[in-house]
């Protein structure tokens, strides 16, 4: 939705101002595309403008060079106002190869006329293969109505650098930066922070190529963009879901996180390996997803809770554990980034397909409280809430993160940190006469937790089924009260909950329901159709167990409900599938059971977070049938 | 007795400990279990020591042995089958302060935990290990263990188990960082309490293989062994396990072995016709996992607070 007009000037060119763009940036992996998109990213908002980047991710460390499987970089989405999401096809892309660039197009990710700035070299090349694949996906992209130009940067990079392969990812940030008409002293100033650890030296080379960059598009560029900022008093913060996660981890004082390596969990720990451990915390990465979440338990067990970070395998891995913690009433917080499933699937794409495994997840009824952050900036407070509901109620609080939300960077407020957020110390005080380890309340099922260290609190927590005493229990009646206890917790956490809000109007044709890092998208296609006059409205839950109240008189409201995820359910186009056999997705499951409303769904799980204009056309259908 | 007044006023204050401070409920293993004499030796360190009880926690799986912690009036974790390890590691990482112990039997170390085992070994938390190690998964109903001698005849190998037994000294005096390994047998409670004793003092990670009999299961299968003294080992320096005269009388099969020579202790380990009875190794230099993780950073609100809006900086646009 892109509005144009003419007005204002980079040098003599005349800008066409534009309401947002979708810029890309990709290359071989290791040719520094993914910096460079990050960067313009961060310019871009230091000039004040949305953004929202996703990182293009190759399965391996090290494709083959120039393949079309190999695309390595950054999607950008720079708008005028706050961008909640990665929006629709590419408007415009930087490629330092014809391959990578093939692959997203075949991949259908550019919009139909995108430019292209592509990498001359190859036209050149003395490999007489090389130089006709890439003549030849020249002009299948010229044929397909593709603008592309083709920029000589390893021959202008080799005038300042000898490794120009190594350079060429700031000379391109530059020709982008004039494009977009982006401050070129904030640009320096963000090299300066990018390269912030290495010497000067460095810095320097870094911004000469960007110099070098602005300066050829100045001359040979015949285009330019001007998105108009809306700058903000408020300080801000720009980054990914896995750093605001691990930030939420630091700011809510608990002292341990254990870990095993799994993508796309992973940079999290790194990060709270990096600027957690000079403060005292502690990551320990474990020789196995069950030892982690095994020590996460021992530790929180003994002290403040603690956190084990993982992904759907390594979920998988932790349920019998986890199930221990639930039954012993032990706090933790497990977060799970999601990726694409089952088994190994898609471990560096998006899907949505944990839900039903974590809410019924480990054997018997093992009731846990799980949330979904929609935001990166709900990433950073969900760690803040879990960690107190966890030490609140003594049970297991997950969080449902997602491969979309790890990697896609996006500004907001500068946390305000308050010492409120911070775990209390860990009670050594001697336990009254005659209090009991599980002396749950016949109200809540909540019981105060003794602590080793506690004089008079000796007991030995178990897993098999026990009494108030933790002795192991042989009395059936023993178990009734014991679930009981352990089910009454979410119903009072659930007490404390607020109704979600409603995007729209409260009445109307028909209601979207999304959990997780589909809201943006989401929104976005509402309030493209209410301002076409559709009565669309929408509710994100952030809170999966136990849900949020006035659910259902929010559904009444509407003719038609339905979800939008990003995991699996059959298609009732399907010539097998009809009310006895379709599979729904996994919220609309829920929430079919619970509130006995014919909850429609669509879902699609092509590793890539649903683009609005998907969901826009999925909730025309849905209004016309 | 005259008694100065200061020492009257010491004795007044010194806390005398208990057997039955300690004790917790009636133990339900099996008449004869070689559990019995473990948890007589384990009360009796606690008393010892003086341990204050809400300082010591018991670790332990599942299995027969790992009931261990209910018996004990200290607090105790008996977590899930296999998982003892990495869950007493979190609490000694969480809580240096607390004197921490794990019982482990040979299913629950040797099987379904030996990952945990062998990375354990390597953390060398400071802490206390007992390895039940009676041959048999009990709790089950007698199913072979990995340190089944071949040819046992259990439920799943009503022929025989197929496979030599594994020797839980051996695979541990082959791990990085192993800094404690003895082996005791329940049919000697003199050495069997010597040995706790001196595995409570190490610091590091103590892993103690305790030989013990199932009545139940396999009432017969140690009684070469208790049959002929001879085929247990007294292993003892005066870095080590020193032998009353009574004990050296019955068990005249005798070494002298310097619990710092690794190699030699690996060569004693892997004598499978007798029992070897001591310490095989001790090396008290090897590094605490804890200590080495623990920054001595001061969590205070102000330090957290600071680092934190630090990190921001690096993020500010």
């Amino acid at each position: 939705m892109t509005t144009k007009r003419v007005s204002k000037k980079a040098g003599k060119k005349t800008c066409v101002t534009l309401k947002e763009h979708i810029v890309e940036i990709i290359s071989d992996s290791g040719e520094g595309a993914q910096r460079c998109g990050q960067s313009l990213g961060s310019i871009a908002a230091r000039m004040g403008n949305g953004i929202w980047t996703t990182e293009i991710i190759p399965a391996e460390i090290r494709p083959p060079a120039r393949s079309v499987a190999g695309a390595s970089g950054n999607r950008i989405r720079i708008g005028s106002g706050y961008v909640t999401n990665g929006g629709d096809e590419t408007d415009l892309v930087v490629a330092f190869n014809e391959q990578v660039l093939l692959g997203r197009v075949n991949a259908r990710e550019l919009k139909p006329g995108c430019i292209i700035l592509l990498e001359n070299m190859w036209r050149t090349h003395s490999d007489p293969n090389i130089a006709k694949s890439y003549a030849e996906a020249y002009e299948r992209l010229v044929k397909a109505g593709y603008k592309v130009y083709e920029i000589p940067m390893e021959e202008e990079c080799l005038k300042l650098t000898a490794n120009a392969r190594r350079g060429k990812n700031m000379f391109a940030l530059g020709i982008l930066c004039h494009i977009y008409n982006f401050d070129l002293q904030a640009a320096r100033e963000q090299i300066a922070l990018t390269f912030g650890k290495k010497e000067k030296s460095v810095i320097d080379a870094n911004v000469d190529l960007l110099e070098a960059g602005h300066k050829w598009a100045e001359a040979n560029i015949d285009f330019c963009f001007q998105i108009p900022a809306t700058p903000t008093d408020k300080k801000q913060i720009s980054i990914n879901g896995n750093t605001s996660l691990a930030l939420g981890v630091m700011a809510s004082g608990m002292d341990i996180c254990a870990m095993y390596p799994i993508t796309p969990a992973t940079s999290a720990s790194h990060y709270l390996s990096e600027a957690f451990e000079k403060v005292g915390g502690i990551v320990h990465q474990a020789e196995d997803e069950i030892a982690a979440c095994a020590f996460a338990i021992g530790a929180s067990y003994a002290g403040k809770c603690t956190v084990t970070i993982t992904s759907g395998p390594g979920y998988s891995l932790k349920q019998e554990a986890i199930g221990l913690a639930v039954m012993a009433e032990i706090p933790l917080v497990v977060v799970n980034v999601q990726r694409g499933g089952p088994s190994t699937g898609q471990p560096t794409k998006v899907e949505q397909g944990d839900l039903l495994t974590t809410i019924f997840g480990s054997h018997g009824d093992a009731p846990k409280v799980v949330m979904a952050p929609a935001t990166i900036e709900d990433c950073f407070y969900s760690v803040i809430t879990a960690r107190r509901i966890a030490e609140t109620f003594n049970t297991v609080v997950v969080i449902l993160s997602d491969a979309s939300l790890s990697s896609s960077q996006q500004p907001f407020d500068r946390p305000q940190f308050q010492e409120s957020w911070l775990a209390p110390p860990i009670d050594q005080s001697p336990v009254p006469e005659g209090a009991r380890p599980y002396d749950w309340d016949p109200v809540t099922g909540i019981a105060r937790r003794f602590i080793p260290g506690q004089p008079g609190g000796m007991h030995t927590v178990t897993g098999l089924a026990h009494d108030r005493d933790s002795h192991v229990a042989y009395d059936p009646d023993i178990n009734q009260e014991g679930l009981r206890a352990r089910s009454l917790k979410l119903a009072a956490l659930q007490k404390t909950l607020l109704p979600p809000e409603v995007f729209g109007s409260e009445k109307g044709d028909l209601l979207v329901i999304g959990w997780g890092s589909t809201k943006g998208a989401i929104e976005e296609a509402v309030e493209a159709l209410r301002a076409e006059g559709k009565k669309v409205s929408s509710i994100h839950l952030r809170f999966l167990q136990p849900m949020q109240p006035g659910i259902k008189d929010i559904m009444k409201g509407f003719k038609k409900v339905m979800t939008i995820e990003t995991n699996w359910s059959d298609s009732p186009n399907d010539q097998l599938i009809d009310e006895d056999s379709r599979r729904y997705s996994s919220l609309a499951t829920l929430l079919r059971s619970r509130y006995l409303v014919d909850v429609d769904c669509w879902t699609e799980v092509r590793g890539q977070p649903v683009k609005p204009r998907t969901i826009r056309q999925v909730l025309l259908n849905k209004l016309e049938k | 007795m005259k008694t100065s007044a200061t020492k009257q006023l010491l004795d007044l204050y010194k806390e005398q400990s208990a057997l039955e401070d300690y004790q917790s409920g009636v133990p339900r293993w099996c008449t004869g279990c070689g559990d019995n004499a473990i948890l007589a030796a384990v009360q009796r360190l606690c008393r010892d020591e003086g341990l204050r009880p809400e300082k010591t926690v018991f670790v332990s799986g599942i299995g027969c042995s790992s009931r261990f912690p209910h018996y004990m009036k200290t607090y105790g974790f008996h977590g899930i089958h296999g998982r003892a390890f990495p869950v007493a590691e979190g609490v000694k990482m969480a809580r240096p302060d607390l004197a921490v112990f794990v019982n482990t039997g040979d299913g629950d170390c040797c099987s379904i935990g030996a990952a945990h085992w062998i990375h354990a070994l390597r953390y060398n938390m400071n802490m206390t290990v007992f390895l039940h190690d009676n041959q048999i998964y009990g709790l089950t109903k007698k199913q072979a263990s990995p340190t089944s001698p071949i040819g046992t005849k259990s439920n799943t190998t009503p022929r025989g188990s197929y496979l030599d037994a594994l020797n839980p000294l051996t695979v541990s005096l082959g791990v990085s960082n192993v800094s404690f390994i003895a082996q005791a047998v329940d049919w000697i409670p003199e050495t069997l309490f010597d040995i706790v004793k001196a595995a409570y003092h190490h610091k590091g990670f103590s892993f103690v293989r305790i030989i013990q009999r199932c009545p139940e299961w396999l009432p017969k299968a140690l009684e070469p062994w208790l049959q002929d003294p001879d085929r247990v080992q007294l292993v003892h320096h005066t870095d080590g396990i020193q032998l009353s005269p009574g004990l050296a009388r019955v068990y005249k099969n005798q070494v002298e072995h310097d619990p710092m020579d690794i190699h030699r202790a690996r060569e004693i380990a892997s004598n499978t016709e007798t029992i070897p009875v001591g310490i095989l190794y001790r090396n008290p230099n090897v590094p605490c996992y804890e200590d080495t993780r623990h920054s001595g950073a001061l969590r205070t609100a102000e330090a957290i607070r600071k680092n934190f809006e630090a990190e921001l900086d690096k993020y500010s646009v």
